[in-house]
């Protein structure tokens, strides 16, 4: 016998006598979740973020690319990973920044793992959505924007809609019909890379990101 | 270096408990340490009523689950085929390390590089790659510097909490090529990344732990906060994950509730940096991320608890160690006098079915059974119940009903079981434990001054002058 036959035989022979309902999330979420508009949600966003050392600068649909610039200015950043096939990578490709050189994710990191590791400073990615309840940005890697742009570079910036603010994870997941199609890797991301893994003490940067900047871009006309 | 797995008898138990408390040095790292998590939990959860409700939840979601169990797992089987991950089931520790070594030959693997993985500690998992000459180099900050000091973690959310910054300190500048001595905590861990990115770039296999499996879509869920995780999972072209068979949760929507009780009861944060969701290696046209995923599935004694419907609960751990944190023996003695994989309160009640009773009933007893690990436990389980359990049956006859676990009557002596014979006929029967009584007060010049381990720190216990029944019989008019 196999050990999967073996494992779940020997589950099989306990019978179990009690009949569990299926757990009843969505009506302890119901019970719990604010009522809460986009402005608020933002507001909750934004405090859980700054929380955790991450940046969060407002921005609009037109000027989000130089306040883009303007930060990564301030940070001597010399290049800028993006992703391929984006309206945003685009846009900001046509802007032809002076300062920042733009790398493309365009070829199968097999071919150039040294160069991400040790020459991208930053990169740019869109985020799917976030949760304000949790203060996380829901990151949905891809062909376009490949896993490893969030996590490998020195400062991450993330493009986030407000509009697409979820109050709480179980809202997100609901809402957007996970169970139906994630991706290979889906995240939930909240801050820079952290530990404190020596005598409590929390140190930023431990592997991934030592900078989180979040762009929260309002639609145009909104108050930022 | 990772543990290996052996016998630990009560002496060890003892020597290694009494080591600690007589090092003020080891107590105040974890008196400190304890009390830090301890503070930064209770803020986590201001709202008590919030807090039994979440709890509830947990605990429905943990039973629903392992209620299903066989059912679950062969949904998350397929499902995780049908993803693109290969799924493969071990029954002990050696077959666990023979699949993951089987696949490292035949990528013809040099280096793994490790996420956090108490798994992976449980079943020895870096002496069994290194004795077949591959690497496995551990990447979590606290797993490094173990690992770096050839210790082993002392915690399982917290591994080097054992240490302090100086230790660490003189543990990089003696151990790394180039790197002077600082206590600076920001300069440690800057090295320690610079030492562990290469890793990750050259490795060739990642292996990392699992926190929830779910069945419904077929996906490994990770909770990090540093990263490594993630760099596990996605640099190297092969990820081996491996996992107890009790993780698996059936729905999506299960997984928030309990990753909201991990977070906080763990570290008290409301939440971690990454919660990563793992669904596949890479599909064409991606640019990145592992091309083989691999799930190791593990038994290594749970089925045993599986079959008992008081030790099952045991199997509803999320693994957040806030039992750990909240035990005044585990406070004081620290994880590694336990001797095994998983130290504190859900260790004594774990580690059993792994080792069997024989070799670790002692850490049944090494507790005050003051309930605290029951009051934190984000999943409910009777943690003070099942040691009671526990200690019945390590006491039990070996071929009697009570005795239901591998290595159950282990702490069964003659004398021990006389003693306590004479004790049950004296105590069942009127006559005699009025007889008994009256010889133990009238005798109590007789009693011995020294009484083991009780006149250790006590003054000798002593009858009383006069029984009760004869204070009361003076008290009547």
């Amino acid at each position: 016998m196999s050990a999967r036959d073996s494992i779940l035989a020997r589950l099989r022979a306990t019978s179990i006598a009690e009949t569990l309902p299926l757990p009843d999330v969505k009506t302890w979420f119901d019970a719990h979740r604010r009522n809460e508009d986009t402005d608020q949600r933002v507001t909750r966003l934004r405090a859980a973020l700054q929380a955790v050392k991450t940046e969060v600068h407002d921005v609009s649909a037109t000027d989000w690319i130089e306040a883009l610039l303007r930060i990564a200015a301030s940070k001597g950043l010399r290049n800028l990973l993006i992703g391929t096939g984006t309206a945003h990578g685009a846009a900001l490709q046509a802007r032809q920044p002076e300062h920042l050189k733009l790398l493309p994710y365009a070829d199968a990191i097999d071919s150039w793992r040294d160069v991400l590791f040790d020459d991208i400073d930053a990169s740019l990615t869109l985020a799917r959505s976030a949760i304000a309840e949790i203060g996380s940005l829901i990151l949905w890697p891809n062909a376009s924007e490949p896993r490893l742009m969030s996590l490998v570079p020195s400062v991450h910036f993330v493009l986030l809609d407000v509009a697409t603010i979820h109050s709480d994870f179980h809202s997100a997941i609901t809402t957007e019909g996970w169970k139906d199609g994630l991706p290979t890797n889906a995240l939930l991301i909240c801050g820079p890379s952290k530990t404190a893994d020596i005598q409590q003490t929390l140190a930023y940067g431990a592997h991934g990101p030592r900078e989180l900047v979040v762009l929260l871009r309002h639609a145009e006309g909104a108050a930022a | 270096m990772s543990q290996v797995i052996k016998i630990h008898p009560m002496e060890d138990f003892k020597e290694r408990s009494r080591g600690v408390l007589n090092d003020p040095g080891q107590r105040k790292n974890f008196r400190g340490a304890m009390d830090f998590l301890m503070a930064k939990r209770r803020a986590q959860f201001p709202d008590p009523e919030e807090l039994q409700g979440l709890r509830d939840l947990g605990s429905a979601i943990r039973r629903y689950s392992l209620a299903h169990l066989p059912r679950l797992l062969e949904q998350l089987e397929a499902k995780l085929t049908a993803n693109g991950v290969r799924v493969h089931w071990a029954q002990t520790p050696d077959e666990a390390n023979a699949i993951a070594l089987g696949i490292a030959q035949r990528v013809k693997a040099k280096r793994i590089i490790k996420g956090k993985s108490m798994v992976s500690e449980e079943v020895g998992f870096n002496h069994a790659m290194e004795a077949a000459g591959i690497e496995a180099f551990e990447s979590d900050m606290g797993e490094y510097i173990v690992q770096l000091a050839g210790e082993t973690p002392s915690h399982i959310i917290m591994p080097a909490i054992h240490k302090t910054k100086q230790e660490i300190a003189k543990l990089f500048a003696d151990e790394i090529a180039g790197v002077a001595y600082t206590e600076d905590v920001d300069a440690l861990i800057r090295i320690g990344r610079k030492v562990l990115r290469h890793k990750f770039a050259d490795a060739d296999i990642g292996l990392s732990g699992v926190n929830f499996c779910v069945a419904e879509t077929g996906t490994l869920c990770l909770v990090e906060n540093e990263g490594n995780g993630r760099m596990c999972t996605t640099v190297p072209r092969v990820h081996i994950a491996i996992t107890g068979i009790e993780k698996v949760v059936e729905k999506l929507e299960h997984v928030p509730p309990l990753y909201s009780l991990l977070s906080r009861s763990a570290t008290g944060q409301a939440v971690t940096t990454y919660f990563n969701l793992i669904s596949g290696p890479r599909q064409p046209g991606e640019k990145d991320g592992p091309e083989e995923v691999h799930l190791i599935l593990l038994d290594n004694g749970r089925t045993q608890a599986y079959a008992d419907e008081e030790l099952r609960e045991t199997l509803k751990c999320i693994r957040c160690g806030a039992c750990m944190n909240h035990c005044p023996v585990y406070a004081r003695i620290g994880g590694h006098a336990y001797g095994t994989t998983y130290p504190g309160p859900i260790g004594a009640i774990i580690s059993p079915h792994m080792l069997g009773l024989d070799a670790t009933y002692p850490l049944a007893f090494a507790s005050t059974l003051c309930g605290a690990c029951v009051e934190v436990c984000p999943v409910k389980i009777p943690i003070t119940d099942i040691l009671v359990r526990l200690r019945n049956e390590a006491q039990a006859r070996p071929d009697s009903m009570e005795a239901t676990l591998r290595g159950s009557g282990a702490a069964r002596t003659t004398a021990g079981t006389a003693v306590w014979s004479v004790w049950a006929q004296v105590y069942s029967r009127l006559g005699l434990y009025k007889l008994a009584s009256w010889f133990m007060s009238r005798g109590r010049a007789l009693s011995p001054t020294e009484q083991g381990a009780w006149t250790r720190s006590r003054t000798p216990l002593i009858p009383a002058p006069k029984r009760l029944r004869d204070l009361l019989k003076d008290r009547k008019p």
